[in-house]
């Protein structure tokens, strides 16, 4: 623990620097950053900004790990910049780097467009029968807490690609899904007001699917957010598995429940306070 | 706007191989891949030296053996290495990659537990039982090669 709070230590920050007009490849440029206890590796990065580089570039908005954009490779692991204080992982020196296992664009900047491309195509949303419904639904769809505990979870997750840049199969393998895309397919398949199950099961059981991974659990270990892609894919394995066998149970997408206003109110549930604007 | 370039970052198959902060999994991992190339490899070998017999060359019968020198009863322990670890790893990843012992989905609070936490009893059980084979086995090896 760090005792001593005033207390300001050097380190010396690492960073990887990629200038696509001039630079042929990614080359490491070295800041001294006083450093103070509790003091983030974004808020490093921003004193090099602010004090010793103007240049430097990376991405992140809300500095408090729910955007999801400021994931970075920290001293070799994956990792939010803005959730993770630097004493807890450096003493005198702090590598940064750019998430791997994507193109770099510049400095820490890697393109994350094929992750969500494969999110996009696996239909990461409730998918209904009726699409006139699913654009427009009239109503209420029934879920026990039970039910919605199977999947939310997976539904924590803030696509910061943590998780794929720690993915050893995703490294050898580009057409990989990876294990962002994969956690949210079994997040929507077992939620009971979904219909999408059979298309997307279809893609996850498919070559660079769900088999390529081997549980080497280090997307779990990585995600910020405690999503545990690894368990989410190990239950979509089985899922495949019991379809391929034709042991797994039916299930048909919930009925809605009642359209607005038609419901009755619970008489556990307190009546809403009365309104404070628009009255 | 003309495209600029990029740079290429995918680890490659230092990705999966190389080392860094990782856990224990992620060597298993690593290890489960050589040791399965091992295996085969070996399987390879083992398939080519036996279809000798069709040509009449035996490698492994007689006095002073061609198969009977060191380098390939080193070559030999190995693949028994290898097989044990790869053996009873193989049951833990057939157990987990059906989803037991990976647990339920759970609400997540800090600090996390994983999945990676429900299975390392049985993780640590497999390497036992490896162990466990793997120092008989290397006992009944070389004792029975010393006789
Ligand atoms: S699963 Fe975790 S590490 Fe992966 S993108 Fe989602 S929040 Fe990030
Ligand atoms: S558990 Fe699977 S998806 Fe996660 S890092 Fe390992 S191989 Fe990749
Ligand atoms: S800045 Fe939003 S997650 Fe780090």
């Amino acid at each position: 623990m760090w005792e001593n709070v005033a207390e300001v230590r050097e380190v010396a920050f690492h960073v990887t620097r990629f200038t696509p007009e001039r630079d042929v490849k990614p080359r490491v440029q070295t800041f001294q950053v006083p450093v103070r206890a509790g003091m983030t590796v974004l808020e490093g990065l921003h004193y090099i900004k602010e004090n010793l580089d103007s240049s430097l570039v990376w991405r992140y908005s809300c500095r408090m790990g729910v955007c999801g954009s400021c994931g970075m490779l920290l001293n070799g692991r994956p990792g939010l910049a803005c959730n993770t204080q630097i004493f807890d992982i450096a003493g005198t020196d702090l590598t940064v780097g750019p998430l791997p296992n994507f193109d770099v664009v510049r400095d820490l900047i890697p393109d994350l467009v094929p992750m969500f491309s494969k999110h996009a195509g696996l239909r990461p949303h409730v998918v209904r029968e009726d699409a006139a419904d699913q654009d427009d639904p009239a109503g209420e769809y029934f879920q026990t807490p039970a039910q919605l505990e199977e999947f939310l979870q997976f539904t924590y997750c803030i696509k910061c690609a943590c998780c794929m840049a720690a993915c050893p199969t995703l490294a050898t393998d580009a057409g990989y899904l990876g294990p962002m895309p994969l956690a949210q397919v079994q997040r929507y398949n077992v939620d009971t007001r979904d219909g999408g199950r059979g298309e997307r099961l279809a893609a996850a059981g498919a070559a660079h699917g769900v088999f390529r991974c081997h549980y080497a659990g280090e997307c779990s270990r990585v995600c910020p957010k405690g999503v545990d892609p690894a368990k989410a894919i190990q239950h979509l394995k089985r899922q495949l598995v019991l379809d391929y066998l034709h042991l797994a149970r039916r299930q048909k997408p919930c009925a809605k429940q009642h359209g607005p206003g038609k419901g009755t109110r619970d008489p556990q549930i307190p009546a809403s306070p009365p309104r404070t604007i628009g009255a | 706007m003309p495209e600029l370039k990029r740079h290429d970052n995918r680890l490659g198959i230092w990705g999966w191989l190389g080392g860094g902060r990782w856990g224990m999994e992620r060597y298993a991992y690593i290890l489960h891949r050589v040791t399965g190339l091992g295996i085969l490899a070996y399987f390879l070998m083992h398939i080519c030296v036996t279809s000798l017999r069709a040509w009449g060359i035996y490698l492994w019968t007689g006095e002073g053996a061609f198969l009977d020198a060191p380098v390939f009863k080193v070559g030999e322990f190995l693949v028994f290495s290898a097989f044990a670890f790869h053996a009873f790893n193989g049951v833990r990843l057939i157990l987990v990659e059906l989803g037991f012992a990976v647990g339920k989905p759970i609400e997540p609070v800090y600090p996390y537990k994983s999945s990676l936490h429900v299975q390392r009893p049985l993780f640590l059980a497999m390497m036992v039982l490896a162990a466990v084979f793997f120092a008989a086995g290397s006992y009944e090896f070389w004792h029975g090669l010393a006789r």
